[in-house]
């Protein structure tokens, strides 16, 4: 189930730049730790993540183990035209993770 | 003289401690950095959202063996506001007060017909967050109900009680000590405004008896068991010292 909030404003004019607010649901486990029977706990920690505006990719972001739990991103772009904005986030489980917005161009 | 003197010691460090209990409260919000406070005000980036959106989904699924979701009859999650408020409150069935958790999971059992959810759990922190957001804003009501009072009273000496190894009660801290540093950290004034917290030294959202466990074990104390009536009787007694202040749920905090 994907938990993530996708924050971005639903109008914008053309031509200008508008923030993407991006937040997931995640634990970034490290692979570092040891739980509590002394194991290591098993790595899974979001190793990608795309930005696609009207199909077309404006963000990604490559995120490495020690960024926290439930990693934040916040990125610009410039509004061309009216459409979808979709966040992917790929982590170790090879889960994808999926949030989509749509904003209108004026 | 020595006698003279150690009572004028004595009777300067009783008005020293009063003069800090007198002083204005404060949310421990007020002493984080703007980075973190500008994290809790906007809800896009406080990540004790998340648990408020999964809390949403649950309010509204089917659960138990009597099928029945939290909508079937509260309604809307928004009529919940000025609930979180008021508690632990005194319930009659228990004849004792419980906590929001303890309401949530009593609901669960009697009219859901389903398995409580365990403490820290993450659906019954979700919960509690989504029931808590519809209070933001409002005042901490102090316990008014006469069944409460003998557990406040207590929870007032369970606050003064000196404990574990370091020997240290709450009010050493968090009355005669707030405001001063331990290490590197500002000691707060402990009331219990944004529970549940999402506490970044945590990575997740964690209720108030956690973070009591976590200062129990701090002072080299063993930590009361969840849900034990100590930590209710603590609750409610941090409930009245916060009466009026306002509910920050999810709370950020470092």
């Amino acid at each position: 189930m994907t938990q993530a909030l996708l924050n971005l404003p639903a109008r914008v004019r053309r031509g200008e730049i508008f923030e993407i607010r991006a937040l997931v649901a995640h634990p970034m486990e490290t692979g570092l730790r040891t739980g509590p029977n002394g194991g290591i706990v098993p790595r899974n920690i979001i190793e990608q993540f795309r930005c696609t505006y009207d199909g077309v990719e404006v963000f990604r972001a490559t995120l490495h183990p020690a960024i926290t739990a439930n990693p934040y991103l916040a990125f610009f772009t410039r509004a061309t035209r009216s459409g979808v904005i979709e966040c992917t986030w790929i982590d170790d489980r090879s889960g994808h993770q999926r949030a989509s917005a749509s904003v209108t161009v004026e | 003289m020595r006698p003279a003197w150690l009572l004028l010691a004595a009777s300067t460090l009783a008005s020293a401690s009063d003069i800090a209990t007198a002083q204005a409260r404060r949310s421990g919000f007020a002493d984080m950095s703007p980075a973190t406070r500008a994290m809790q005000a906007d809800d896009a980036a406080n990540p004790g959202m998340l648990s408020v959106l999964e809390g949403a989904a649950q309010w509204s699924r089917p659960a138990g063996s009597a099928q029945r979701a939290c909508t079937d009859c509260h309604g809307e999650a928004a009529r919940m506001a000025g609930v979180a408020v008021r508690y632990p409150a005194f319930d009659a069935a228990a004849n004792a007060p419980i906590t929001l958790e303890q309401r949530i999971n009593a609901c669960r059992v009697r009219w859901q017909q389903a398995p409580a959810l365990a403490w820290e759990s993450r659906e019954l922190l979700a919960l509690s967050a989504l029931i808590g957001t519809q209070s933001r804003g409002l005042p901490i009501e102090a316990p008014k109900d006469p069944r409460l009072s003998p557990f406040v009273e207590r929870g007032r000496h369970r606050f003064e009680q000196r404990i574990g190894q370091l020997n240290f009660s709450c009010r050493d801290c968090h009355d005669t000590l707030a405001g001063r540093r331990l290490g590197a950290a500002l000691i707060p004034q402990g009331h219990p405004t944004g529970y549940p917290i999402y506490r970044l030294e945590w990575q997740s959202l964690g209720s108030l008896q956690r973070r009591l466990r976590n200062c129990m074990t701090g002072v080299r104390a063993e930590p009361h068991a969840f849900g034990s009536v100590e930590h209710v009787e603590l609750e409610l007694y941090l409930r009245s010292r916060a009466a009026g202040m306002a509910l920050e749920t999810p709370a950020v905090r470092p």
